[in-house]
């Protein structure tokens, strides 16, 4: 007997839950923001959709940013969930131009949650912040049922100032501009992934966590000509070219051979189906400048050990806009589209 | 990263062109069954690189692709339930059944889970005896020995809390189903790889024999493919129509007997329905009846489940090579992967999904212009 006969098409829709997929960052974030935050909180500096919100105080402007930490497992290679907290709120302060001071920590936490856990998460981030040069200034704690968390989630909101100067948006990019990015990619994804899911490596894959405003810094003190910068988390490269491309009407030509991803890196997406162009990144920045100072930009990149593998990917062009697209090894060329949600392991 | 470089050298691809190039005198029409291989021809763009003379439509090769909307149906139905932990591999998440899929199921409260293989979901049920584990056991010749084995390993453990929903595909009939049609374009067929690495290709030379249709084993760069193509051509061209092994560095003439022998002693030939295309006789695997207490259609009753496929989607056309995808005329509109109409629209191995994640500016955006 048939129960379950429909005649009609009926589109499945993830709209009326909210799905893993909402927090992908991929294009159901951008709905979920563009749908239900935005029309709740519109206002002009929020609808700069950059990673930091900057604005005017008395003799300055301020770069303000808030991200909440709720990372699967706490510990991994090459970090954990206080460090990611910190370095995740600075980065994107960077990424606005600011240089990071003060920073707020608030941290939800699962009744019966280890102690002994608790301390070692609360002291690296503690560290972080003191390797920074950023206080912790004021803090929440909240406890929640078992079952009500997952062990710990953080948020950490960051304020920084701007140096005078200094314009940078998503929206700025324009035709003949290069794309740079500060080094290798997908490293922090892969590491998370293979502790999740157990994989073990010749030589294992670390997470890239790391502060970027040093860097940032040595960049703004070389040059101006600098239009934007994003730090390639959730999402990966792709998501951020994709969006920068979107708010500045531009297309985005990336070369894939001068793309630099780590062996097991590639081993392990190779294994899993994945594209390195969507993984997670956690201490590298994409750039676009001027065409003008792009090898001086490197160069001077290349001097901070954060950016010793420094790189030009990429063009930006006045055709294709609002497209992302790569020139592959063949000499072909591809979309490098923004993805609906996660990505998704593939069967064979 | 040796092994993965070679077979993407671009100045051997380059040869390899020039090579289809020189051979070939008039139009011929190949196709390659498994999504990968379509996957792989989109992401480099090779069909652009030996086009015009050389055409490639895209098989039915894709698992996700291919597995019927019921099926998605059931998974749904069972996942729903309080007492069941759903495993399954990642890209059946997102697969629309006719009012749900297993993304909705799990952010409604259903325990879903993403796994690389069975083995985890046998894992799960062992370590968590109160639980029903039920594992979505799909795929092509590729996944059977693993889902196989999983229910093998389950048994041998005496367990009474694991089953797998089956729905299992095989390539053969399917490609026999396409040369029967009065309507097949295809004149050479790439293999799947990965499907042969498991089978072997002494499957494949009965068709090759009783259809005159030359067919090459192909693996899944863009080498490998450059490479299957140029064999094709070639046997065309000369009028030959022969069993021929590109992939040979994996695949061998009678396959992994092991892996063989674990699909034999678990499941059984019979009828499957494939998505978009319909039922083709002993096209797939079901459990055998001595493993009734593993399937978990029977434990859950849903063996009568039946669904219609939604009637703007074009698949059963697009996975017989009879259409491109852009020939929808809800691609990338009414259809898109994150409202798909159909199935290969959802999967990454999926010939609308490639086709929209790597062509779909050549299409749209010459339209705007």
């Amino acid at each position: 007997m048939s129960t379950l006969t429909l005649s009609c098409p009926v589109p499945v829709t993830t709209r009326d839950h909210v799905s893993l997929g909402h927090g992908s960052g991929g294009k159901l974030s951008a709905e979920l923001m563009r749908d239900v935050f935005l029309p709740a909180f519109r206002n002009s500096t929020l609808e700069r959709m950059e990673d930091q919100a900057v604005f005017a105080v008395n003799n300055g402007r301020m770069a303000f940013t808030t991200d909440s930490f709720v990372v699967k497992p706490l510990f991994f290679p090459g970090g954990d969930i206080g460090s990611l907290a910190v370095h995740g709120t600075v980065n994107d302060l960077a990424m606005g131009g600011a240089k990071p001071l003060f920073l707020s920590t608030a941290f939800i936490i699962e009744e019966g949650f280890s102690m002994e856990k608790l301390r070692r998460i609360v002291d690296s981030l503690g560290r972080a912040a003191k390797d920074c040069g950023v206080q912790i200034v004021t803090g929440d704690t909240k406890v929640v049922d078992k079952g009500s968390g997952d062990g710990v989630f953080i948020n950490t909101t960051g304020l920084g100032v701007v140096t005078e100067g200094v314009y940078l948006s998503a929206g700025e990019a324009r035709p003949g501009d290069a794309v740079l990015v500060s080094g290798s990619i997908g490293e922090h994804g892969i590491a998370i992934l293979a502790e999740r899911e157990g994989l073990e490596f010749d030589s294992p894959v670390e997470s890239d966590s790391a502060p970027l405003h040093k860097l940032v810094a040595d960049m703004l003190e070389t040059t101006h000509a600098i239009r934007c910068l994003r730090d390639p988390t959730r999402g990966g490269v792709s998501s951020s070219l994709n969006e920068i491309a979107a708010q500045s009407q531009v297309g985005i030509m990336l070369d894939e051979p001068s793309i630099l991803i780590r062996e097991e890196v590639r081993g392990a997406c190779e294994m899993l189906g994945l594209d390195p162009l969507y993984v997670a990144n956690e201490g590298k920045l994409l750039a676009i400048v001027d065409a003008k100072v792009a090898d001086e930009l490197v160069a001077v990149m290349r001097r901070n050990p954060l950016g010793r593998d420094a790189r030009r990917i990429g063009t930006v062009s006045g055709m294709d806009a609002g497209w992302v697209t790569m020139r592959t090894v063949l000499g072909t060329t591809r979309i490098v589209d923004m993805l609906a949600g996660d990505q998704l392991p593939r069967i064979c | 990263m040796r092994y993965i470089d070679e077979y993407r050298d671009p100045k051997i691809a380059q040869a390899l062109v020039d090579q289809i190039h020189a051979k070939v005198t008039r139009p011929w029409v190949l196709m390659e069954i498994c999504g990968g291989q379509t996957h792989t021809l989109m992401r480099y763009g090779i069909d652009e690189l030996i086009a015009p003379q050389v055409e490639l439509v895209h098989g039915p090769g894709c698992p996700v692709c291919v597995t019927p909307i019921e099926i998605v149906d059931k998974a749904v139905e069972i996942a729903s339930r309080p007492d069941v932990t759903f495993v399954s591999y990642g890209d059946m998440l997102r697969v629309p059944g006719t009012k749900s899929d297993l993304f909705r199921v799990k952010a409604q409260g259903g325990d879903v889970r993403i796994a690389y293989s069975p083995m985890e979901a046998v894992k799960i049920a062992r370590a968590n005896p109160t639980r029903k584990v039920v594992f979505f056991g799909i795929g092509f010749e590729t996944t059977a020995p693993a889902n196989a084995m999983a229910v093998w390993k389950a048994r041998e453990l005496g367990l009474t809390n694991f089953s797998e929903l089956v729905s299992h595909v095989l390539v053969p009939p399917a490609i026999r189903l396409l040369l029967n049609s009065p309507d097949n374009r295809v004149q050479g067929f790439i293999a799947p790889g990965h499907v042969c690495t498991v089978m072997g290709y002494w499957e494949y030379q009965a068709l090759v024999d009783e259809y005159h249709v030359p067919i090459v084993v192909g693996g899944f760069e863009p080498v490998d493919l450059l490479e299957a193509i140029s064999m094709l051509v070639a046997q065309l061209e000369e009028g030959r129509a022969d069993m021929e092994n590109q992939y040979a560095r994996t695949v061998n003439y009678q396959g992994n007997q092991p892996a063989q022998d674990i699909i034999e002693k678990v499941f059984e030939v019979a009828d499957r329905k494939w998505r978009g295309i319909g039922r083709i006789p002993m096209s797939g695997l079901r459990l055998r009846p001595e493993f009734a207490a593993f399937d978990a259609e029977k434990i859950y009753g849903v063996e009568a489940l039946e669904a219609e496929e939604p009637a703007e989607c074009i698949s059963a056309l697009v996975l017989q090579g009879l259409k491109k995808p852009v020939d929808c005329p809800a691609f990338a509109t009414r259809c898109t992967p994150e409202q798909p109409l159909g199935a290969p629209m959802v999967s990454a191995e999926g010939a609308c999904s490639a086709y929209y994640q790597y062509r779909r500016h050549t299409t749209s955006l010459v339209c705007i212009a």
